[in-house]
């Protein structure tokens, strides 16, 4: 086993491109999942099954199919009906959609834990729907399941080497590129694998200090 | 679409579900192995096995696809079969969410059990096989079975590697027809009826478990542990506690 450290340091400043590129698809793709994720959950409680039904169709439909192949069809399938993104763009778009499906089912859980009382409270005030959600309902639920939506974002952080499949230069991109490029192998992709390793355990840190502070 | 390119997505299919099976039994084996050390009373093998877990399931699945495939082949000398080397990628790597599965249910078992089985003079080997394990498994089938489907949706990534698996063939009939919403659509639509069957299984393979101990299956709502849980936060309880 051969270890090259010129290689290792002439990856460097690609590395860092690639880390920014993972980075930046993982905070949009959180963006994107925290938000969606809230509407799908809080669709799943409208009176009406004509909506609820649609609704857990598709998000059971897209959690249980691979994110890659779910890619590749916003990828190829989304231009030919008229709608050409850059590629990061579906990328976040895909990773966000998918991961939506997870988190939906963290903010029913959210929501099923607070107590009932407060339902009873909001009404016995004559609070309108909106503002029990805005205001009793929702603070409570989302301070519950940070920690569970965190996990959720170390989880997404693992799976941004897919948008390399569809030539988004990201940390894997960039060293399967590299790799191509010097005929070094070895060297780029033990690098970004020890740089996942990192990474997630920082953020693991890092959720684990937002835990005590929130949940104390 | 033509009955040749049925026959490529046949073929593809067969091979995700080979995939699938291999790397599952590798899994449950890495689980059962690592997730039954990380309970041993020598440190050394305690640490080794938290070593272990922490690694595998900090780094991402498709990283370790390209490791196995790139770097173990000049490394040690020797180039593994791509099924193979897919097999030992995603069997690892799953493995090492799974020991967590295994850990968290030996830990769940009542201590009275376990003491139990010490005032009865058991070998460790003994408590393990006739007390843990019997009481642990079954509790452990609802998150396997999680765990199971992530691995199903895992497979596709080797399709990166040009091996022939369902997503590959979708990618060869896309260039062939030259259209992509059919296939995709088709491809999706395949994953999820394995997935389906798997759950189904899963399902009725917990409900015979917990009768052999004498439990009924419990249908409680809970969202699910993300599998891709980073290191060392798999106790973060979720907001269902």
């Amino acid at each position: 086993m051969t270890w090259d450290w010129n290689a290792v340091s002439e990856f460097m400043p690609h590395f860092w491109d690639g880390v920014l590129v993972t980075l930046q698809a993982l905070a949009l793709g959180s963006l994107i999942a925290f938000a969606l994720g809230l509407v799908w959950a809080l669709l799943m409680r409208t009176p009406t099954r004509w909506v609820r039904w649609p609704v857990g169709v598709v998000t059971e439909f897209v959690r249980n199919t691979p994110l890659l192949v779910q890619l590749f069809f916003l990828f190829y399938v989304m231009p030919e009906w008229g709608l050409t993104m850059s590629a990061l763009t579906t990328g976040v778009i895909g990773i966000g959609l998918h991961y939506s499906t997870y988190t939906m089912q963290v903010y029913r859980a959210g929501i099923e834990a607070v107590p009932a009382g407060q339902w009873e409270a909001a009404t016995a005030l004559n609070l309108p729907r909106l503002r029990t959600w805005q205001v009793v309902i929702l603070p409570q639920a989302i301070r519950r399941v940070v920690p569970a939506l965190g996990n959720y974002v170390i989880a997404m952080l693992k799976d941004t080497p897919m948008l390399m499949a569809i030539t988004v230069l990201e940390m894997l991109g960039q060293a399967r590129l590299f790799s191509q490029q010097h005929f070094q192998f070895t060297e780029p992709l033990t690098v970004i694998g020890v740089a996942f390793i990192v990474i997630s355990y920082l953020a693991s840190l890092l959720l684990r200090a937002l835990e005590r502070r929130l949940v104390h | 679409m033509t009955t040749g390119l049925w026959e490529l997505v046949l073929k593809g299919i067969w091979t995700t579900v080979q995939l699938l099976v291999l790397s599952s039994l590798l899994a449950a084996a890495v689980s059962f192995v690592v997730g039954v050390a990380r309970t041993h009373r020598l440190w050394i093998v305690r640490f080794l096995a938290g070593f272990y877990t922490e690694v595998f399931r900090g780094t991402s699945a498709l990283v370790m696809i390209f490791w196995v495939f790139f770097v173990l082949p000049p490394a040690f000398g020797w180039q593994l079969v791509p099924m193979w080397a897919g097999t030992l990628a995603l069997g690892l790597t799953y493995g090492a969410y799974g020991s967590e599965i295994v850990r968290g249910a030996l830990g769940a078992v009542d201590p009275a059990q376990k003491e139990g089985g010490i005032a009865l003079s058991f070998t460790p080997w003994q408590r393990l096989r006739l007390i843990l394990l019997p009481q642990a498994v079954p509790e452990m089938i609802p998150p396997f079975s999680n765990l199971l489907i992530e691995l199903l949706k895992g497979t596709a990534l080797v399709s990166v590697m040009g091996m022939g698996d369902l997503t590959f063939s979708a990618n060869l009939v896309r260039l062939a027809l030259q259209q992509s919403a059919e296939i995709y659509t088709y491809v999706l639509l395949i994953y999820f009826v394995i997935a389906f069957l798997l759950t189904r299984v899963m399902r009725g393979l917990e409900k015979k478990l917990k009768a052999g101990v004498g439990k009924a299956p419990e249908r409680k709502v809970t969202a699910p542990e993300p599998v891709g849980a980073g290191v060392g936060v798999g106790g973060v309880g979720g907001g269902a506690s």
